[in-house]
């Protein structure tokens, strides 16, 4: 068993078994197989957004769109809410004849709003579902995860899935093309 | 076929990228910037001149709060001048920068990755100096912010007037700066992870790792990163449209000749996208030429930037030319005599130059050979921007100095603390853009990589179908073999 750090993986159970492809081309190449003998419980590591990844993983579409338009209508109610509240029942003031409050003056701020809110909904909404900031991950233990975030293209048959077997997956993995492969402690 | 054919050449030639470029070699050249062993002689003379000019920027707002907003030429009957000409003139430049990072985005248009990322940084550092002028203009910036916003104090005892468009546009400015620095970080964090892996233990390892949050690239990160990265793009490009257009609704929703129009806000989105444009132009041939990036930002980017420019030329022509005919439409005796007076009043001049730089120099990018001139598209993204300041002084001076009576005319004249604050805000924006140079990617790593991806992947398609069809010779003939 190729393994990075054994008294790790002693202590903390294993991540799983991790290859590096070298281009994307092999990496769609190497999911399709690897999916096709059973496995899972997979995840890919690639230095850019690829398209189609995620269709090729079998995993749902993302959330985050439904919670940014909560963030938007909250943004935008509350900027209509504050400004009749303020204008029209705390403080009321005549200013050029205009009314105290009307839909129609509001409009820039309600808008001006909802957008502030939706993009502190998406940054914020993004690091939550993805769970960052998390500066330890398993598959920084990987020897070349350095080159993850430059030129490499790495599958990860990850130790929850039920057919999940050390020296199997590695074989599994190499045979599906990886240049490299070899087991991940936790 | 040969219709997809032609589409698929006109995609290829010339290549967006090098064609011998790796993934690798990407990551190589655009972190090497921020990777500088020693700093070269040439970045410290410039941070030295630039932050001289900050400096100056400083004494000038200090001298301003101690004596009193009168240091400025702003006196009846125009009491707004050059300060709110350079914030009009500011901000507009930060809009090319959220243009190409949100509206080309969602266009698809794959050029923009070369240029995305500097683009962004100006429009956040333009905001900045943009923000100075109406804040200073206040003559109490400290107090400013209960004046500004909502916020629950124990002196004032009132709220603000969200019935004027100067409120409408506090939150519109202040919105854009923020959502502009969230979405040019968002762009940042998987570049930053980058630039940690490859720095070797120590500082700049702890920095880049704390600022780019644990990412680790995984394909459910990419998933609501894409997510995100799209929504931000799609909220952008309203709200970019939007601060303008507000911008605007400080002149339009008056009374002034000259300010009440309707044409308003459209008119000020062009004149900011081309003066963006021309700015992003001026920076980027100078990076590109310091830095030698230019087998990243290409001739084709740069010809396509070109374009931008002049069909923006051709709108903002168009708008000045729609003002003229409802000026003379409309009867109305003084926008009569306010059109009148921009071409031949005591401000001639300043009309003159913002014709002949917004409308007809731009006209020689109609020739291919001009627009893929390097000397003579920074000449042209020069006197744009010379130009555009001066659309913004016309719109604003020449209102004000002539309106209704004639007994109240008069005559405006900047002073030295004007001047020097204006080119204070040069300061500024030049060493916040060399200190990002020097720190931070300039080029958006990862998304160049994937233009790379999507490139190889059509030429791959050409080539097979040049073999198929019209035999190998002519694939070499096209560099692809």
């Amino acid at each position: 068993m190729a393994l990075l750090n054994e008294r790790d993986a002693v202590d903390n159970g294993l991540y799983g078994a991790v290859g590096e492809f070298e281009d994307e081309d092999r990496l769609f190449d190497a999911i399709e197989r690897v999916r096709h003998k059973g496995y899972s419980k997979l995840e890919a590591y690639t230095p850019f957004a690829l398209h189609g990844l995620d269709e090729a993983l079998g995993s749902k579409p993302s959330k985050l769109g439904w919670f940014v338009l909560c963030c938007g209508t909250l943004g935008a109610t509350a900027a209509a809410t504050f400004i009749w509240w303020s204008g029209a029942i705390d403080y009321p003031i005549v200013v050029g004849g205009k009314p105290l409050f009307a839909f129609t003056f509001s409009i820039p701020i309600m808008f001006e709003l909802m957008i502030l809110f939706s993009a502190f909904g998406s940054l914020y909404g993004m690091l939550g579902i993805n769970r960052l900031p998390r500066f330890y991950h398993p598959i920084f233990n990987y020897t070349n995860s350095e080159r993850i975030t430059d030129d490499s293209f790495v599958l990860a048959i990850e130790s929850e899935d039920p057919q999940f077997d050390a020296d199997e997956c590695v074989r599994v993995l190499e045979e599906a093309g990886a240049r490299y492969a070899e087991v991940v402690a936790k | 076929m040969a219709d997809l054919a032609s589409v698929i050449r006109e995609e290829c030639n010339p290549p967006m990228l090098s064609r011998d470029m790796s993934y690798h070699d990407i990551t190589d050249q655009i972190s090497s910037v921020t990777e500088w062993k020693k700093t070269p002689k040439q970045w410290w003379i410039l941070i030295t001149i630039t932050s001289s000019l900050l400096l100056l920027l400083l004494a000038m707002l200090t001298y301003l709060v101690s004596t009193g907003i009168g240091v400025w030429g702003n006196n009846s009957p125009a009491g707004w001048a050059w300060d709110i000409t350079n914030f009009v003139w500011w901000i507009g430049i930060g809009h090319a920068g959220t243009l190409i990072s949100a509206i080309l985005f969602l266009l698809r248009q794959k050029w923009r990755t070369a240029i995305n990322r500097a683009a962004e940084a100006m429009t956040i550092f333009a905001v900045a100096c943009a923000a100075i002028f109406p804040l200073f203009h206040t003559g109490r910036p400290w107090r400013a912010v209960y004046w500004l916003f909502p916020i629950p104090n124990t002196y004032l005892h009132m709220w603000q007037n969200y019935r004027s468009p100067l409120e409408w546009d506090v939150f519109a400015v202040s919105t854009y700066g923020t959502v502009s620095i969230l979405f040019w970080y968002t762009g940042l964090i998987p570049d930053l992870a980058t630039l940690r892996d490859r720095s070797p233990n120590g500082l700049r390892k702890v920095m880049y790792g704390i600022f780019s949050l644990g990412w680790r690239g995984s394909s459910t990160h990419w998933k609501h990163y894409e997510k995100a990265y799209m929504i931000l793009a799609g909220i952008s490009t309203p709200l970019v449209l939007s601060v303008h257009t507000i911008v605007s609704f400080d002149f339009a929703v008056s009374v002034i000749p000259g300010w009440h129009t309707t044409v308003f806000p459209p008119y000020f989105v062009g004149g900011a996208i081309f003066s963006g444009f021309a700015m992003v132009m001026t920076l980027l041939l100078l990076s590109r030429w310091a830095l030698h990036l230019e087998n990243i930002i290409t001739m084709r980017h740069l010809e396509v930037m070109n374009k931008v420019i002049l069909a923006t030329s051709m709108i903002v022509g168009y708008s000045y030319g729609t003002e003229f005919f409802i000026a003379w439409y409309s009867g109305d005796i003084y926008e009569r005599f306010h059109f009148f007076n921009r071409i031949t009043g005591p401000y001639w001049w300043a009309w003159w130059t913002m014709c002949i730089c917004n409308v007809v120099i731009p006209q020689f990018f109609w020739v291919k050979k001009m627009r893929r001139n390097i000397a003579v598209m920074f000449i042209i993204s020069i006197t744009t921007n010379i130009g555009m300041w001066f659309e913004r002084f016309v719109i604003i001076v020449l209102s004000l100095h002539r309106d209704f009576l004639p007994s109240s005319w008069g005559y405006f004249r900047p002073t030295w603390v004007d001047v020097c604050t204006y080119l204070g805000t040069f300061g500024l924006f030049l060493t916040l853009y060399l200190l990002f140079v020097k720190f931070l990617p300039m080029i958006a790593i990862g998304e160049v990589k994937s233009t790379l991806s999507a490139q190889n992947h059509v030429e791959h398609v050409y080539a097979h179908y040049l073999e198929t069809y019209e035999g190998a010779e002519t694939k070499e003939t096209h560099g692809l073999a």
